[in-house]
């Protein structure tokens, strides 16, 4: 599923135009968005969480060619899944995997 | 920040829906990515990430208190991939 996929099912699902439900999914991702820019967490009841991790500047290595590379400090958003969505993405283990028609 | 603080957000941002509206639209935002994810299809979100599902398969593991050694069965799980945009976000210059 794509954002526009998502914004076609609110609109069906909610009864609303198209318009207002692309105006509804993008507050949604831009309230979480500005969260983690502020360096708040995200908590959402049977979905999951988003944390913020920071990481110290470190010196890594190109692996092309193998020169060390400086990498600087920096901030990455972290998903936690929800004990609730662990466990019913996971009741499905062991079956075929849907193939991907959005690539 | 909550389901509850998006809800306020989308319902004073927006304009033209009731507090309960709102409520009603941010639960059917999750509920529709936690169903793609359940039928172990990927969500792209443009600008934020993707969800991705992805199969683990069985390993060896050791219960911790008896050491006994077990194997792990195969297990599905959820991948968050944040999109450069978000990062981007995070790290202003």
């Amino acid at each position: 599923m794509t954002k526009s996929e998502l914004i076609e099912r609110i609109a069906t699902m909610c009864s609303i135009s198209k318009t207002r439900a692309e105006l509804v999914v993008n507050e949604v991702f831009d309230a979480m968005t500005q969260s983690l820019a502020e360096g708040d967490h995200i908590e959402i009841r049977g979905f999951g969480s988003f944390t913020v991790r920071e990481y110290k500047p470190y010196t890594g290595v190109n692996p092309r060619t193998h020169r060390p590379v400086d990498v600087g400090a920096k901030k990455l958003p972290f998903f936690k899944v929800g004990k609730e969505l662990r466990e019913s993405v996971n009741a499905r283990a062991g079956t075929p995997l849907p193939s991907d028609s959005d690539d | 920040m909550t389901k509850a603080d998006i809800v306020e957000r989308v319902y004073s941002r927006m304009g033209g829906f009731t507090r309960r509206q709102a409520q009603e639209l941010v639960e059917s935002v999750f509920d529709l990515l936690k169903q793609s994810l359940e039928e172990g299809e990927k969500v792209k979100v443009s600008g934020f990430g993707n969800f991705v599902v992805r199969d683990k398969s069985e390993r060896p593991g050791l219960n911790p208190r008896t050491k006994v050694k077990i194997t792990l069965p195969p297990r599905r799980v959820v991948r968050f991939k944040p999109s450069p945009v978000l990062k981007k976000q995070l790290n202003p210059t």
